[in-house]
């Protein structure tokens, strides 16, 4: 009985806000003219008040648990001000009100003390079958590991061999403002998490560096990534579709700027996808028997740089000092008797600072092609290489020795280095 | 502000201030005192203020115009800081020092050369804390709530400064009250029993307590992060054994109670103002006083609702749920006696009674807001995103501010001498009023459309409401010089006022306008 009242009272809110929208849009016309002064990017926005009902079935009953208490305040609102702007119209000395003088009531204030409290135990029932239903990470079908990092999100198939970095594609102009910007801009990643539709999917959340958050609204999951930690969470997705997310946690310079993608499809689809992943990681690890001249390194090392380097260190290796030190010009990027440190720091980090460890986010070939691009830009002319065999070697041996094949160390005649 | 002119009053002939800066600097006197912490705390008004600026400007379009992410960062995170500590705080201890011993009878603070002390320390901390802005690496980054361990691991050096600054804001607020715990329960004048002080007296002295409590553990969490960042300890560190989650235990351990530090003392000041202008008594005194103490009491065991997304137990999550939806119900009890206050009255509309009525809605929605948060599901869709911004500032600038307004408009014939200013006072009232609630109701919208806080660039959905609010900032932040110059304009003059201008009850209308240098130097007869 009391559940069909609510959801009359939903159905009118609802309608309430979208005549509301409609009428916010039919204004539009001069708010727009009078914002088009300023903005031309308000052509994408939209004037949205309210959460959303989301695609799982937590998500759903928290949206109504969100009606419920809104409408609880709402009502409680309009009577308590109804009283009050009454009497402010009212009992007005210049409309001749004389002040009575009352002060108390036990009975009005024992009223007053207990019927609130019977409301929020009202509203604590509902409220705790969905926690507890939040809390119910049993018998998943799926295990997804989630790790957040300084600007990017790691998501790990558990058991399925397959992990890849989830980061920010939407491109420096358009942040900058020198490009128009994308529906989706700051929403989109260059590799989404892919999800099947219909099945129980758990999220371990943990994170490598500071603390994050892991959001996505159309899920209602959210779950702070700590590092050192593993925090679980688990969702049912509806609906097959492409749902945005951001990081919900301040972590730093880019936290803004590292969205959650997830890529929602039916279960056949998202088993061909998973096939598909595994074989191109295969082919990722053939990477390695290629041949890696100098140029190639380069080309392959700007890329990568501009990818998960340059956020910190900056485009031009100037960094942002004290914090994210310059590479142009460090001694550690251009003093020959150095490439181990170089290699060490990559793949270990620096412990207690921002510099994580690469050895697991990048390849063999992406990292030996990262510190010769470093070694070798903005004037860092080192002519040193770095290549992917040796950094496999590494990864056995633990330490840095050059390979006797990489012919590109010793015959390069360094002009820059005089003065250093 | 001050009251230096009075010379009529016959115990004062020996007792007048002393001249030139050294006054100020020397000076053991509370009104001396109450009004630099207002002075004090209004340019830290206006130095947060003008950050908020910058972060408004900022976000008034998509994409990176005016300052770069890191900065972006500094400038909330220092907003926050000088907000709480150096604008709201300060300017509660001030109104403190000013009214409480001439509301209880009592000739100054019971400890006068200590509350020289705590005010002169806050000064350097907050020049410490802000020239951490231009030090290498920058200022602070990691927010107001400086989580662990992007505030240890990964902050800038500067922060040892904004340890060092903590700290002292810290040893001020506790001497502060201290002070103001002896002078309320020592100095009372005869007859003065505790159920017969006023409700600012009685809501300052729980507010005092709360600080005792909860200022050692932000000490305590501060120590511990100069431990980590200098001295090899790993209290916050897993890697090293430690939890980065203690830090958030510890630091809402302080966190909650802080927040009602900053509103306990708006409720005593608009429990005073409201029936003046209502022309009839406060309706449930007593059930005042228990409300305030109640809520208080339940500050303490709520903490962790800030951290419903920590993946605490469950059965933590349910008892901080249960425990936070419980204060929804002595805050009720405030609300609904403030509105039988006004119930069949005789109203008139004078500045503070504006800005009370104000503070008694907007309050209210923001209380609103708060009962929305406790629900712990749903707090999983509004943590940390723009619905908890509204939230807070809801509460924080037309509960604490301009309970702060209306104390000042309603105290200033009394300091000065002067009536203020009517009209450009209720011109300040109306332009704050529509400014806060253009810039922060637009905010409840985005957040619940999923925009994170703390983003200095967002996505392209929330561009209109971001507009909107940061229009309303500027018009806010704009508005807050027209009262600098109310203020001044009612110091240097104006219309003379009696004794008692609002016609009201109170031992301080009982002493003349302005208030002489010394009051009470015997104590009143107290019915």
């Amino acid at each position: 009985m009391m559940l069909l009242h609510t959801r009359a009272l939903f159905h009118w809110i609802t309608e309430s806000a979208s005549k509301l929208k409609a009428l916010f849009f039919m204004r539009r016309g001069w708010l727009a003219g009078l914002m088009g002064a300023f903005v031309s990017s308000s052509a994408w926005a939209d004037w949205t008040v309210n959460m959303t009902e989301g695609v799982t079935a937590v998500s759903r009953s928290i949206y109504s648990l969100h009606m419920i208490i809104f409408i609880i305040c709402v009502v409680i609102g309009v009577l308590v001000f109804g009283v009050m702007f009454y009497s402010i119209l009212v009992h007005r000395k210049s409309k001749g009100a004389v002040p009575q003088q009352f002060h108390e009531s036990t009975v009005v204030e024992i009223l007053w003390t207990t019927v609130p409290f019977l409301i929020l135990v009202g509203m604590a029932i509902p409220a705790t079958k969905t926690l507890i239903d939040i809390y119910n990470t049993d018998e998943s079908e799926i295990d997804i590991k989630i790790t957040g990092y300084q600007w990017k999100w790691q998501y790990e198939y558990v058991g399925e061999g397959v992990s890849f970095f989830s980061t920010l594609s939407t491109p420096r102009e358009q942040i900058q403002n020198s490009r128009i910007k994308n529906p989706n801009y700051l929403l989109e990643v260059d590799e989404p998490l892919v999800l099947p539709v219909g099945k129980k999917v758990r999220f371990l959340v943990t994170a490598a560096d500071v603390i994050h958050s892991w959001w996505v609204p159309a899920f209602a999951v959210k779950r702070d990534a700590i590092p050192g930690f593993i925090n679980e969470a688990w969702t049912n997705i509806d609906r097959p579709g492409i749902y945005r997310g951001q990081c919900a946690e301040l972590c730093g310079k880019d936290h803004g700027f590292m969205p959650i993608v997830v890529d929602v499809r039916s279960e056949e689809d998202y088993e061909k996808w998973l096939v598909e992943r595994k074989e191109s990681a295969a082919q990722e690890r053939m990477i390695l028997e290629e041949d890696w001249p100098m140029a190639r390194l380069m080309t392959k090392g700007k890329q990568v740089y501009g990818k998960v380097c340059a956020a910190c260190h900056q485009v031009n290796g100037q960094g942002m000092p004290p914090i994210f030190p310059a590479l142009k010009g460090a001694d550690v990027a251009v003093n020959k008797t150095r490439v181990g440190d170089h290699v060490d720091i990559l793949m270990n980090g620096i412990k207690g600072t921002a510099m994580q460890s690469f050895a697991n986010q990048l390849n063999e070939a992406e990292i030996a092609a990262v510190i010769t691009y470093e070694r070798n830009a903005w004037g860092n002319k080192t002519g040193e290489m770095v290549t992917p065999k040796e950094i496999l070697e590494y990864k056995k041996s633990g330490k840095y020795t050059p390979d006797p094949d990489n012919k590109t160390v010793t015959p390069f005649v360094n002009t820059n280095q005089a003065g250093l | 502000m001050t009251a230096v002119t009075d010379t009529s009053h016959h115990e004062d002939h020996h007792h007048g201030p002393a001249k030139g800066l050294m006054r100020w600097v020397l000076t053991t006197n509370h009104k001396d005192i109450g009004s630099m912490y207002l002075w004090f705390s209004f340019a830290m008004f206006l130095t947060g203020g003008a950050m908020a600026m910058v972060i408004r400007a900022e976000l008034f379009q998509p994409g990176l115009q005016i300052i770069e992410p890191a900065f972006f960062n500094q400038m909330t995170t220092m907003h926050g800081l000088i907000m709480v500590f150096g604008a709201v705080m300060p300017a509660f201890v001030g109104l403190a020092n000013w009214m409480i011993p001439m509301m209880i009878g009592a000739p100054d603070m019971a400890l006068p050369r200590m509350n020289n002390w705590s005010f002169w320390i806050l000064p350097f901390a907050a020049l410490m804390l802000i020239s951490t802005l231009f030090m290498e690496g920058g200022g602070p980054n990691f927010g107001w709530t400086f989580y662990a361990p992007l505030s240890t691991d990964f902050s800038p050096p500067s922060t040892t400064f904004f340890i060092f600054a903590i700290h002292m804001l810290g040893i001020s607020s506790i001497m502060g009250a201290i002070n103001i715990i002896a002078t309320i329960l020592n100095l009372r004048a005869p007859g003065m029993t505790m159920m017969k002080m006023p409700l600012f007296v009685w809501t300052w002295l729980i507010t005092a307590y709360l600080l005792i409590a909860v200022m050692p553990v932000l000490a305590g969490a501060v120590t511990m992060m100069l431990m980590d960042i200098h001295f090899g300890t790993s209290f916050f560190n897993a890697g090293g054994g430690g939890d980065p989650v203690l830090f958030q235990h510890i630091f809402w351990f302080f966190g909650h109670p802080e927040v009602y530090i900053m509103i306990l003392p708006s409720f005593g000041i608009v429990s005073a103002i409201l029936p003046t202008f209502a022309r009839k008594p406060l309706f449930g005194y007593t059930s005042m006083v228990y409300a305030v103490a109640s809520i208080a009491f339940l500050s303490f065991i709520v903490w962790a609702h800030h951290m419903f997304t920590v993946g605490i137990p469950l059965v933590g999550e349910l008892f901080f749920m249960y425990a936070t939806m419980l204060i929804a119900v002595p805050t009720g009890v405030k609300v609904f006696n403030w509105v039988s206050t006004m119930f069949r009255g005789s109203m008139t509309f004078e500045t503070p009674m504006l800005f009370s009525i104000a503070f008694v809605v907007l309050f209210t929605i923001g209380g609103f807001s708060g009962l929305m948060l406790s629900i712990a599901p749903a707090d999983f869709q509004y943590h940390d995103t723009y619905f908890v911004v509204a939230h807070f500032h809801y509460v924080l600038v037309p509960g604490a501010i301009f309970a702060i307004f209306a104390a000042a408009y309603y105290w200033l014939p009394k300091w000065t001498g002067h009536m203020y200013d009517e009209t450009l006072g209720k011109t300040h009232f109306w332009l704050s009023f529509i400014g806060m609630n253009l810039t922060f109701f637009p905010m409840h919208f985005i957040g619940l459309a999923g925009m994170p806080r703390r983003i200095p660039d967002y996505a392209l959905q929330f561009a209109d409401f971001n507009m909107i609010a940061s229009i309303g900032g500027f018009m806010f932040g704009a508005t807050q010089f027209l009262f600098l110059f109310i203020v001044i304009k009612c110091i240097r003059g104006g219309e003379k006022v009696g004794d008692n201008p609002w016609e009201t009850d109170g031992l301080e209308w009982s002493v003349p306008s302005p208030a002489p240098y010394h009051t009470f130097t015997t104590p009143p007869d107290v019915k």
